[in-house]
């Protein structure tokens, strides 16, 4: 096992270290899944559980939170790295790494896949029911980026209403955003990385983005073409989080990172990764004179949240519908062609169309996704819910014209020649009796097909569509448990699933043969 | 006039194989020619070639002005003509299964010759009645009795009103009574002055309802006159083969 997770590593971290590309970002994925395959990450021996402290983090966070080390890329460097280190020195540990992806530290610490997860997570109430948090480390503010001929217009969020304004989702800054959105009709866009909130906002996406201050920085250092407003809008910390069973671990890290803060060593690693300033020393002063006086208010009971999701979640699952049904009648109407052009046309357009079908059905929709939406996005700008309907319909396209093609390769050929007898031309054929009957063929696979794109179409949250499993995982990072948006979310899948299966069924028995 | 269908020379082959060798053959309008000869024969593949469902290697064939070369198949639009004069009704009937009878019949005058529906189901409704099986006019074909679909397959042959019609081996799913009815209805076709080329091992069949034998063994005809003389007085030891066969399959 440690072999596998060694080799999975050392794919994954030259990949991470340039994660900013599309093409990566997806390979982090697929690596990401070949990492989850090989078993359970990391159970330690008992041996190993005295002596190591795993520790997990986002690599894609990049610096200066967790970034792969550009002279050494199998080790991690970054702020975060550091305190790591020192939290794992001061528990006379060995720090080891763990890739996680960002929305699922909180989920990964409490099964025990890492001792403490420690990348920019935020300070959130309920983080404090479901697991152990840390003292506050640092303190951000979340700032306003806008284009640079916006930057008079738009100062505050009440000048955004009715305008997209992007964020990272499952933050502090993303719910900021839905309480603007239900109060002004501000648009909040969601994003699964920090990066493309700022790129689409310098094309034109977006009309702001809403993050941490260091984000946004960040970004800015990196692209430009913004301004960042100098107010701050909300102010917040990052801790680290550790298991709800792990309390005295977590105290004794409290007690190692303020013999750190005191020591001075924590501000040295801040300014190293020049993010130390006046705030983060007032607010070592207030850690160390009392760090209860820094905790949030508790959240009110996640019971009565059921209720209010309930409405978001159908609306996610009304666009899951919609946006399944269009991509899959292109996909219908593209796959019929492909197919006939398969079955009918010269050999160069079957070629052609055999590459397509090839390509298509042997890269990951998700890469498809990520090239239409940001790849082609200096060729055509296209809006985030037309590319999915394309990018899924484009793919599922190549799957129906497989099966159109078999279905209409299985028609006996005494039908086509009693069509041919009979004076109809070859279209007429094709139209009338082939197509026809190998649509009755072509029913049940292309049912099958309909309901696996219901699901897939959860991938196109990748490029910030909020349908029913990204709303899902919306509601469950905010009351920080999985079990209830889960089941309901199943329930509303199958609800679309399960009555299309059944009309299939009926319409099959009919047109069966005998 | 000449006969609607005229047959000079035909030669085929599947791969090396030659499977019709210099056939010629006439049918006249009015007139029902059995081509009789065991499985294998050629009898099919003379059928085909007519209805140019497959290509022929050397002579030709004319149906009524068009004529067929060896060769590949002419395109669409050249085969058209022939397309209107030709009718086949093929062994399985294969009728149309995802339409019903009705729809079966209008389709081809409807799409391929351009009819208005009303006069294509006028019509329909016309050779259903004349061929027993109006009462199936909403049926679809998997819901037919053999007899009933091999009159349906009739029926939607004759729907755009063809100078030849083919038939492949009409009686080999039928009992007594229904070839004697069959037979019947053909001999009706006929009298209306089309030219039936009539598939069939089946000699009472042949004896009774056809004007002409011709017999085809390995590729070749062997023997061709009227059906009473061929039937009664065999020449070529393929024809007293087929005699001295059991008339049942």
């Amino acid at each position: 096992m440690m072999d596998c997770r060694r080799a999975a590593r050392a794919l994954l971290v030259p990949v991470v270290r340039s994660a900013r590309t599309v093409a990566c970002r997806v390979t982090v994925l697929a690596l990401a899944m070949t990492l989850a395959g090989c078993g359970r990450p990391s159970t330690p021996t008992d041996g190993e559980r005295t002596t190591v402290l795993r520790w997990g983090g986002d690599a894609e966070g990049g610096a200066p939170y967790v970034e792969a080390d550009p002279a050494h890329p199998d080790s991690m460097r970054g702020f975060d790295v550091e305190i790591a280190e020192m939290i794992a020195k001061g528990l006379g540990r060995t720090p080891r790494f763990v890739q996680v992806a960002f929305a699922s530290i909180d989920a990964s610490v409490e099964r025990g896949d890492f001792d403490v997860g420690l990348s920019g997570v935020e300070d959130r109430p309920e983080l404090h029911e479901r697991h152990s948090p840390s003292l506050p480390y640092f303190e951000f503010r979340e700032v306003l980026a806008v284009r640079v001929a916006d930057s008079a217009r738009y100062r505050s969020l009440d000048d955004l209403a009715g305008r997209r304004v992007g964020t990272l989702g499952a933050t502090l800054a993303y719910r900021m955003l839905l309480a603007e959105q239900s109060r002004t009709g501000l648009v909040a866009v969601s994003y699964d990385d920090d990066v493309h909130p700022y790129t689409d906002l310098v094309e034109g996406r977006l009309d702001a983005v809403l993050l941490d201050h260091i984000i946004a920085e960040r970004s800015f250092k990196r692209i430009g073409g913004f301004r960042i407003q100098p107010d701050a809008f909300a102010r917040g910390h990052y801790i680290a989080i550790f298991a709800k069973g792990d309390s005295a671990l977590r105290d004794s890290a409290n007690a190692v990172l303020r013999a750190r803060m005191r020591d001075g060593s924590l501000e040295a690693t801040f300014r190293r990764w020049d993010v130390w300033d006046a705030e983060q020393a007032a607010l070592f002063q207030r850690v160390l004179a009392d760090s209860a006086a820094t905790r949030p208010e508790p959240s009110t009971a996640s019971a009565s949240s059921i209720a209010r999701y309930i409405p978001a979640l159908l609306r996610g699952a009304g666009l899951t519908l919609v946006l399944s049904c269009l991509a899959m009648l292109l996909a219908v109407s593209l796959g019929v062609a492909i197919a006939a052009g398969r079955v009918y046309g010269p050999p160069a357009v079957r070629l052609l169309l055999t590459a397509y079908v090839e390509v298509m059905r042997g890269t990951p929709v998700l890469l498809q996704l990520f090239v239409l939406y940001y790849g082609l996005s200096g060729v055509v700008r296209l809006p985030a819910f037309l590319a999915a309907v394309i990018g899924l319909g484009l793919n599922y396209a190549a799957y129906e014209s497989e099966i159109y093609r078999s279905a209409l390769m299985s028609i006996a050929p005494l039908q086509l020649e009693a069509a041919r007898t009979l004076g109809l031309s070859e279209l007429q054929v094709l139209r009338l009796v082939r197509g026809p009957q190998a649509f009755r063929l072509a029913l049940a696979p292309m049912t099958n097909d309909f309901v696996a794109l219901l699901k897939d179409s959860s991938l196109v949250s990748v490029i910030t569509v909020v349908e029913l499993t990204k709303q899902t995982a919306i509601y469950a990072t905010n009351i920080g448990s999985w079990f209830i948006p889960g089941v309901l979310c199943g329930a509303l899948y199958l609800a679309l699933s399960l009555p299309l299966s059944r009309a299939a069924r009926s319409l099959e028995r009919r047109w069966s043969p005998r | 006039m000449s006969a609607p269908l005229e047959i000079r020379g035909l030669s085929a082959r599947r791969g090396d194989q030659e499977v019709l060798r210099g056939v010629d053959l006439d049918v006249a309008p009015g007139e029902i020619c059995a081509l009789m000869g065991v499985s294998g024969a050629g009898k099919s593949t003379v059928l085909r070639s007519i209805a140019a469902l497959q290509p022929f290697s050397a002579g030709h064939i004319r149906i009524g002005d068009v004529t067929l070369a060896p060769g590949a198949l002419p395109g669409e639009a050249r085969l058209r003509p022939l397309r209107r004069k030709v009718g086949m009704v093929f062994q399985a009937h294969a009728l149309f299964e995802h339409l019903t009878v009705l729809d079966n019949l209008t389709l081809a005058p409807m799409h391929a010759l351009g009819w208005p529906q009303a006069r294509a189901e006028e019509v329909a409704r016309e050779l259903l009645a004349s061929l027993g099986v109006l009462e199936r006019i909403h049926a679809l074909p998997r819901e037919l009795s053999g007899g009933e679909a091999q009159r349906v397959a009739i029926a939607r042959a004759l729907a755009p009103d063809p100078l030849v019609l083919l038939m492949d081996e009409p009686t080999s799913a039928l009992d007594p009574a229904r070839r004697g009815s069959l037979g019947d209805t053909l001999r009706t076709l006929a009298r209306s002055g089309r030219a039936l080329l009539i598939s069939t091992h089946d000699v009472d069949f042949a004896r009774n309802f056809a004007d002409h034998v011709a017999v085809l063994a390995r590729g070749v005809l062997v023997e061709y006159g009227d059906a009473a003389t061929v039937l009664t007085e065999p020449q070529h030891t393929a024809t007293r083969a087929l005699l001295s066969a059991p008339t049942e399959r």
